[in-house]
């Protein structure tokens, strides 16, 4: 495919995806972005840069992350073969170290001496809890209320590292309400602070950066399966939140016509509940929030609706821009998935295949069960199992009955 | 352009008086007593009048403006609403500027066109959009200018002098300068870099500048206002209309603690030229 009409040619220099993404932020913090995305270009012409971060995924994180033949799944589902990249047996538990390693090393070329995240399900916010321990540098993590109840073991986990952990209770207490937080006290710290957003979403050059430090997945899973099947998958599936495991997956194959792109939004209630879901393609319309224009969950006066998810990770009203942009270009397919039907697929993950998925990982799951059994059996469809469902073992056991 | 904000600054200027600019949250507590709240300001001494236009997810806001806002969008509050209370303004007050201020998302799903026609007609002289910076002047500022409405810009002690120039060059009416890195309802932490922040700016630009965030007292105001061609106060307006509530209900001192205040801020900033 020429580079002309590549679908990997995004961002433009002002940051747009089509009429996606941009620099929606106040004055305060315009030089700060502005800086980092020069920063961002000098570390990525820096060999010392790259090395220092493959060093790190090899031997930190523990790249590359297998692929995996989920053969009973595959058998039970009577379709497609079903292959997993395994984001999951990363250090830490999910594919968000990839981007919080380029980010640290950025932090630090920076000069910086404080680091704060926002998370959802804390996942994004150990592995910057992680990465700052290692780095010796303080950080804050914001946690919307909601969130730190539903992902206690997460909680855990970051205060371990040495992480502060600021609950938010603006709001439904959820991601969003984290992020606003975030970015509140990112313009009262221009000066010390690092801002390690956890998605590829947010003002430019965040949604490029964050996509480039995970499309190590896409790029890993497409030589992989070539030496195992010696071609291309036909499908390859992920959850999208703010979409950073979906793009690092979907970006390698964004310019193969032959591969299928899902991604599973969450469907919460069900999309015709109004409010009831966080599915901001299927049921929502561009507009403007955090930093970037995308589609986005609000009422017709431009207020920002809460959505729900019974996974916190993916429990948020926008996604990042470049997905917006794939969704309008028909490039990608996205789909809503119910919190039953993740529901549903954590448990037969779990019996089937000895693996227990995060809550947003069974949504991409879910997806992958719909789409096997109307696949030949000689075609491969590829999910991005993004993280371990540690983290929700006590929740998904509330929902079961499991527990009192 | 000669907008109510430049014929405002002028004859300040010809009184050697700088610029009370007082902010209130448009809807807040409720549309009536919102309203009412509006109307008192230019006889407390306010010289110009920031329309808060109420916004879900207010980045650079404090708590008490985030208060302030949730209180109006549940009394119902709207982007039309807003410009509704413009207008019945304007039917008795047709020299007060009114700058509206809010984030983009609300203008934006309105339609950036039928807004700058609506807002013209309803009487709004500029607007102070906190997450459009000149980088996307192409999504409203520049429409916004060519239809005769100001577009103010905040500038912020990180907007170096190399910066300035990219922040400054569509901006019209007057500059307003954010004291401190921070969010609204922070307190200044150095008033001399105030009036050293202030020249910077004024060596780039012939437009007023104001100074707002963090400034709460009558001492503020004339310490503040010393130093520039105004102050914008915003935070404890907003606060004093949410202690005056019961239940959170208007109660008969909202309007006049919001009054009484903007009138003691006002007396404070007439020390400051003297
Ligand atoms: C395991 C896992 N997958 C997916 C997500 C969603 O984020 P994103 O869409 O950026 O990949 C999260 C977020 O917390 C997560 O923890």
């Amino acid at each position: 495919m020429d580079r002309i009409n590549s679908l990997r040619n995004g961002p433009d220099e002002h940051g747009r995806f089509g009429i996606y993404g941009g620099r929606f932020v106040a004055e305060t913090l315009m030089p700060l972005i502005l800086d980092l995305e020069r920063e961002y270009r000098a570390a990525k012409q820096d060999p010392a840069y790259a090395a220092e971060l493959k060093h790190l995924a090899t031997h930190y994180t523990g790249r590359p992350s297998p692929l995996y033949f989920a053969e009973r799944l595959t058998a039970h589902l009577g379709g497609a073969k079903v292959w997993f990249k395994r984001e999951e047996l990363n250090h830490t538990g999910s594919h968000k170290i990839n981007n919080c390693l380029g980010q640290i090393l950025l932090a630090k070329r920076m000069g910086k001496t404080r680091v704060i995240a926002e998370t959802g399900a804390g996942q994004h916010g150990v592995a910057t809890a992680t990465v700052c321990a290692k780095f010796d540098l303080p950080c804050t993590i914001f946690m919307g209320a909601t969130d730190v109840e539903r992902q206690m073991p997460n909680v855990l986990r970051m205060k371990m590292l040495g992480a502060e952990v600021r609950p938010v209770t603006a709001g439904a207490g959820t991601l969003k309400d984290a992020m606003n937080e975030a970015l509140r006290d990112w313009v009262t710290n221009v000066d010390s602070t690092y801002y390690l957003i956890g998605t590829a979403a947010g003002p430019h050059p965040y949604p490029e950066m964050v996509r480039d430090f995970q499309s190590v997945i896409g790029t890993e899973l497409k030589e992989q399966f070539r030496e195992a099947e010696g071609k291309l998958p036909d499908a390859v599936v992920a959850c999208v939140g703010g979409g950073s495991n979906a793009i690092g997956t979907f970006h390698a194959f964004l310019d193969e016509p032959d591969v299928a792109i899902y991604g599973a939004e969450a469907g919460g209630h069900g999309i015709e509940t109004e409010n009831g879901h966080a599915a901001s393609m299927t049921g929502g319309r561009p507009g403007v929030l955090h930093g970037n224009r995308t589609y986005l969950l609000q009422d017709g006066d431009g207020q920002i609706l809460e959505g729900h998810s019974i996974s916190a990770g993916l429990d948020y009203p926008g996604v990042g821009p470049e997905h917006s942009y794939l969704h309008d270009t028909k490039r990608v397919t996205y789909a809503p998935i119910t919190d039953n039907e993740a529901l549903d697929a954590f448990q037969l993950c779990t019996k089937m295949e000895g693996i227990i998925p995060a809550l947003e990982s069974a949504h991409g799951l879910a997806q992958v069960i719909k789409l096997a059994p109307t696949m030949r059996k000689d075609q491969s469809v590829v999910l991005c199992l993004s993280g371990r469902g540690d983290k929700d073992v006590e929740s998904v056991g509330k929902y079961l009955g499991l527990l009192k | 352009m000669n907008t109510r904000i430049d014929r405002r600054f002028a004859e300040l200027k010809a009184q050697n008086r700088p610029a009370l600019a007082a902010y209130v949250m448009g809807g807040d507590p409720d549309l009536a007593t919102s309203q009412a709240i509006l109307n008192a300001l230019p006889q407390a001494g306010a010289d110009i009048i920031e329309l808060g236009l109420p916004f879900s997810d207010p980045m650079a806001d404090g708590v008490a403006i985030q208060m302030g806002a949730q209180r109006a969008l549940k009394a119902g509050q709207t982007l039309l609403g807003v410009l509704g209370m413009v207008e019945e303004f304007r039917r008795k007050d047709d020299t007060t500027p009114i700058v509206l201020m809010g984030y983009y998302n609300p203008i934006y799903i309105f339609g950036v066109e039928r807004f700058i026609a609506a807002a013209k007609q309803a009487g709004i002289d500029g607007l102070i959009i906190v997450d459009l910076p000149a980088e996307e002047d192409d999504e409203l500022c520049i429409p916004a200018l060519e239809a005769g409405l100001n577009f103010i810009r905040l500038t912020t002690p990180t907007t170096d002098d190399k910066r300035l120039p990219t922040v400054l060059a569509n901006t019209s009416g007057f500059v307003y300068y954010v004291s401190m890195t921070g969010i609204t309802g922070g307190a200044i932490k150095s008033r001399g870099a105030v009036g050293e922040a202030v020249q910077r700016i004024k060596a780039h630009t012939e437009l007023p500048v104001i100074v707002g965030f963090g400034i709460k007292t009558a001492d503020d105001a004339a310490e503040i206002g010393r130093h520039a061609d105004g102050i914008a106060v915003g935070t404890v307006l907003v606060n004093a209309v949410a202690t005056s509530l019961e239940d959170g209900k208007a109660t008969d001192k909202t309007v006049g603690a919001v009054r009484d205040l903007v009138a003691e801020l006002a007396g404070g900033l007439q020390r400051a030229r003297s």
